[in-house]
């Protein structure tokens, strides 16, 4: 599995690696190098609905895309060979999170010896209108 | 306070939420203001493929759920609830195989916000997995049409 994972790196197959992880098949979490930059992407699916009198995604899978962006940055921009463990999460919601696809990018604040600072952002059709942000402790040993 | 007949509608309204469903989340107790839950391992919620352990994502939505239904149980079964911001602190790895608990509690409930606070573990919630702290806007713009549920 360590081997996948570092063969599919190097070859820049980032969304491989993302479909290795079984939750993600669960979600619809993708993810992909597009303009060198990496993206995930929530897919919408009716089982991701949190609210169905309204229509909106449940609060834990939106949660769920701002982790799993924040992973695949780690991976895409550092020289790590396994999946990052997560330390804290803190989420903000800023918008009810519509049945629709969901995008997320993250950046790298700051990489200490052994701990990485990530921010992320997540939007659905309007990258000007942001449905939650997030920021992330990650332990890199 | 709720009355028990809006705790059995809370109960009913839950058992239809889609993702909760998906994941196998079932509530063990809900009285107003305090709801424990319960979500069985499976193989398919792992985030580490090699080791099992269970992705981030599967705590943070059974702790989302728990804190939000909490909220919801400490005002009423009709207030619609928004999640402002949830926090976890991931203490520790979920053992692969074991069903993980959830037990919430509303610590303060003002007119517009309620802060709750719940822990995720194994059987012994002094030993916890993660532990979360999360803020629900009561009665929240965009959610008006009478709705109900932890979005």
């Amino acid at each position: 599995m360590l081997k996948d994972i570092q063969r599919l790196k190097e070859q820049g197959d980032y969304a491989s690696i993302s479909e290795l992880i079984p939750y993600t098949r669960v979600l619809g979490l993708q993810c992909a190098v597009e303009d060198d930059a990496m993206v995930t992407r929530l897919r919408h699916q009716d089982s991701n609905i949190g609210n169905y009198q309204l229509g909106v995604l449940h609060g834990g899978t939106v949660a769920a895309l701002m982790e799993h962006a924040a992973i695949f940055q780690l991976l895409f921009e550092l020289d790590i060979k396994t999946i990052p463990r997560i330390i804290n999460i803190s989420v903000d919601f800023l918008r009810p999170c519509r049945a629709m696809d969901t995008q997320a990018s993250a950046v790298l604040v700051k990489q200490g010896q052994r701990i990485a600072n990530v921010r992320v952002q997540a939007w659905q059709n309007d990258p000007a209108k942001l449905v939650a942000t997030a920021h992330a402790h990650f332990l890199l040993s | 306070m709720p009355e028990t007949a809006d705790l059995n509608q809370l109960a009913e309204m839950f058992s239809k939420i889609p993702h909760c469903r998906e994941m196998g989340i079932n509530i063990t107790a809900l009285e107003a203001g305090r709801t424990s839950m319960r979500l069985d391992y499976h193989e398919r919620l792992a985030g580490n493929p090699e080791t099992g352990v269970v992705h981030g994502g599967v705590i943070s939505t059974l702790l989302d759920t728990v804190a939000g239904l909490t909220a919801m149980s400490a005002v009423s079964a009709t207030t619609p609830v928004a999640t402002l911001d949830l926090r976890i602190d991931y203490l520790k790895p979920a053992r692969p195989g074991d069903a993980i608990y959830a037990d919430a509690d509303c610590f303060r409930l003002s007119r517009s916000v309620a802060f709750v606070r719940a822990t995720a573990h194994h059987g012994d919630n002094a030993d916890p997995i993660a532990h979360c702290i999360a803020t629900f806007m009561l009665n929240a713009a965009g959610f008006t049409s009478g709705g109900q549920g932890t979005g």
